[in-house]
């Protein structure tokens, strides 16, 4: 296993890319690994693109995944894979939502909290340390129908 | 994990320790920006100003989140100037900017280098390398050459965080600003801070008057001896940076030893981990003898840097050999990619990214119907910064100039006068609210005083906010930084009161054939005309609402 774990998640402004990194990143903290986060801010309200980089390891250095080296590629709105492919390692994975019932959503707001269900399946952590995470970095009226799309994303 | 640095106390003051209750060597994931404010705040800052600007803007929100006196100033001059004050009244202070926001600072900050500051300055400029969200990539390091400004650079929060308290400090030790130069990968990344544990700082002192003219009164008599008194003092803080320890080596193979400072470090640990570094954390002045003895021990010293070639030539001008990047690397960010290429000395074509999706216009924009009135009419359009900068892309395209805040006005009168009589009476310039409050009215003065003959027409898009940066309160909006109620500012009545002839104040959403018509009426003639157009932001108009009615209650 590499020492650092690459992930990044693609979207459009609005469609929850940093909460899902934030909940990613809160996931290996609570781990006690180092983590980094990097994403740019300034237009991603105007509807642009947003991609967010997470890395989580026993050391980061670089905040930002290299060209050719994340694990996985997250991707919120299908039509970022081409536009972020370059940063997906030979062996990356892609995780979209035509991977799992995405029409079953309650709200297809918590569309991004569904494809961190379906990347939690590629990861170590404890389905509990995602339970917590989620609590932790979402506002409580919410957590509800989000923990209901991971597990749905989760394959439950 | 990284190595901790500890903030040593001054001999002989009093110490606050960061240690106290639930602060207890907490671990979060912080951006930078969140970071620079928790120092602030722990350290007991009295006041910190600033003018939104990415990738500045969530300091003083994180600030004000957590109980620090925080406000925004009109623009980044007025914000210095404040903070000075605060400074010479023995307090503490912080003021946020970005990049370009110090070319507005620059005046005060020059000859408050100059001054006695009994309490802390510390100056944060956030540099945006690669222009994610700006309009241009100058490199504010040379700004503390220039100024005669000591520079700090952190590396991550952590650094950010304890950076932060180090300014302050040698600010105090010296009575000279400080300068805290982030990038936008510095500010927004999030990293690990552990807070409290060693960290410490000497309590700040009660705000007090002590009269000091000849140390503040900067007439050519003084500052002759205060410029003497600013070169000492640098010279002194070049000393101590020789054995600081915001400076630090990794060792490693005495084959490639590679200087460096900032977000540039972690791409080179990253991409060179078998290389010996030097990672220098006070930038200006230069620990020279550091460089020197550090280039001594290894075969070839490489200079890794982002932006201009600051360190590299410094170090050459002190007569170390030092290898750099090629010019390539000094436009856009470094990524550890980059800085591999760097390494090998490739300088083939670099592969290009496909264009992501772009940011528009929101589709629901209440001024976009401005924008296709100007396009109809054919407008020569002299453009600020703004979102309504975002009208250069298709369907409008309607924008021929943008330079800097408040350039619109005088940028458009320049057009109105040089151009032919028939295209200069096409000429509009056309400024948001924040940035017409930031450096627009000054403009406004200029046309009123030098009116050009075919006259001038002055847009104003009014949304309530300053909606790029993240819907921050101006002085128009009648709410202060945490958007409680002060008062309110009226761009109509300034351009009143500044003698513009005509003045319209229209909804843009109601009817954009009456606009039209509007604007080509005052585009006729040769006439000065301020046309107001007032609607709120689409995205903030919900939160506006919500301040209005909590403001209204408390009155």
């Amino acid at each position: 296993m590499r020492s650092v774990t690459n992930i990044v998640i693609a979207g459009l402004g609005g469609q929850g890319v940093l909460t899902a990194s934030d909940i990613v990143a809160d996931v290996a903290l609570h781990a006690g690994l180092d983590v980094k986060k990097s994403e740019l801010h300034g237009m991603s309200q105007r509807g642009g693109s947003v991609a967010s980089d997470v890395r989580f390891g026993r050391e980061v250095f670089s905040p930002m995944v290299p060209a050719g080296e994340a694990d996985f590629l997250v991707a919120v709105e299908p039509d970022q894979v081409s536009v972020n492919a370059a940063v997906l390692s030979p062996s990356g994975i892609i995780v979209e939502p035509s991977q799992f019932r995405a029409d079953k959503l309650r709200s297809k707001k918590s569309l991004n909290v569904a494809l961190l269900g379906a990347l939690s399946r590629h990861l170590e952590f404890s389905e509990e340390a995602w339970i917590a995470a989620i609590k932790r970095r979402l506002p409580e009226k919410l957590v509800e129908v989000n923990l209901e799309a991971f597990a749905l994303g989760r394959g439950h | 994990m990284k190595d901790s640095h500890s903030v040593a106390p001054a001999s002989g003051t009093d110490v606050t320790s960061l240690t106290s209750g639930a602060q207890q060597s907490s671990v979060e994931l912080v951006s930078g920006n969140e970071a620079v404010a928790l120092a602030a705040f722990d350290a007991g800052v009295s006041l910190g100003t600033g003018y939104p600007g990415t990738p500045s803007t969530e300091i003083l929100e994180a600030f004000d989140g957590l109980g620090g006196r925080a406000q925004w100033a009109p623009n980044e001059k007025v914000a210095l100037e404040v903070a000075l004050g605060v400074s010479l009244a023995g307090a503490r202070s912080i003021v946020t900017m970005k990049h370009v926001g110090l070319n507005v600072a620059a005046d005060p900050l020059f000859t408050a280098a100059y001054l006695e500051l009994p309490g802390a300055l510390v100056v944060v400029s956030a540099d945006d390398p690669g222009m994610a969200s700006s309009q241009n990539e100058q490199d504010n390091r040379r700004y503390a050459v220039a100024a005669g400004v000591a520079m700090l650079e952190p590396s991550d929060s952590q650094e950010a965080y304890e950076f932060t308290l180090r300014a302050i400090e040698i600010a105090e030790r010296w009575r000279k600003p400080l300068m805290l130069r982030m990038t936008t990968r510095i500010c927004h990344s999030k990293t690990v801070l552990r807070r409290g544990g060693a960290l410490s700082i000497p309590s700040p002192r009660a705000a007090d008057f002590a009269r000091n003219i000849p140390a503040r009164v900067m007439i050519p008599a003084y500052a002759r001896s205060a410029h003497k008194r600013l070169r000492a003092a640098l010279a002194q803080i070049a000393v101590w940076n020789e054995t600081a320890d915001v400076n630090r080596i990794v060792d490693g193979s005495p084959a490639m030893g590679i200087i460096t400072s900032g977000i540039s470090y972690q791409h080179v640990r990253e991409a060179a981990p078998e290389a010996r570094v030097l990672k220098l954390g006070m930038t200006y002045p230069l620990p020279f003898e550091l460089i020197r003895r550090f280039a001594s021990t290894v075969e070839r010293a490489l200079v890794i840097e982002e932006g201009d070639p600051y360190l590299a030539e410094a170090v050459r001008a002190a007569g170390i050999p030092v290898d750099g990047k090629t010019e390539m690397f000094r436009l856009g960010e470094l990524n550890v990619s980059r800085v591999r290429r760097i390494l090998a000395g490739d300088v083939s074509p670099e592969p290009e990214l496909p264009p992501g999706k772009p940011p528009a216009l929101c589709a629901g924009c209440g001024h976009r119907s401005v924008f296709s009135g100007l396009r109809n009419l054919n407008c020569i359009v002299s453009g600020d910064i703004g979102c309504y900068t975002l009208a250069v892309l298709p369907p409008f395209e309607a924008v021929d100039s943008c330079v800097c805040m408040g350039a619109s006005i005088g940028v458009g009168l320049g057009l109105r006068h040089a151009l032919p009589p028939e295209q200069a009476k096409r000429v509009v310039s056309v400024i948001g609210d924040s940035t017409f409050f930031h450096s627009g009215i000054t403009g406004l003065l200029e046309m009123a005083y030098n009116p050009p003959p075919t006259g001038h027409v002055v847009l104003v898009l009014d949304n309530g906010t300053t909606a790029m940066t993240g819907f921050q309160e101006h002085p128009g909006t009648g709410r202060t930084l945490d958007h409680s109620a002060t008062a309110k500012a009226s761009i109509e009545g300034l351009a009143r009161a500044v003698g513009v002839q005509n003045v319209h104040v229209v909804d843009p959403t109601l009817d954009p054939a009456t606009f039209e018509r509007l604007l080509k009426e005052c585009l006729d003639k040769p006439e000065l005309t301020v046309i107001v157009a007032r609607r709120d932001c689409l995205l903030a108009a919900r939160n506006i609402r919500e301040y209005e009615r909590m403001n209204a209650q408390c009155n």
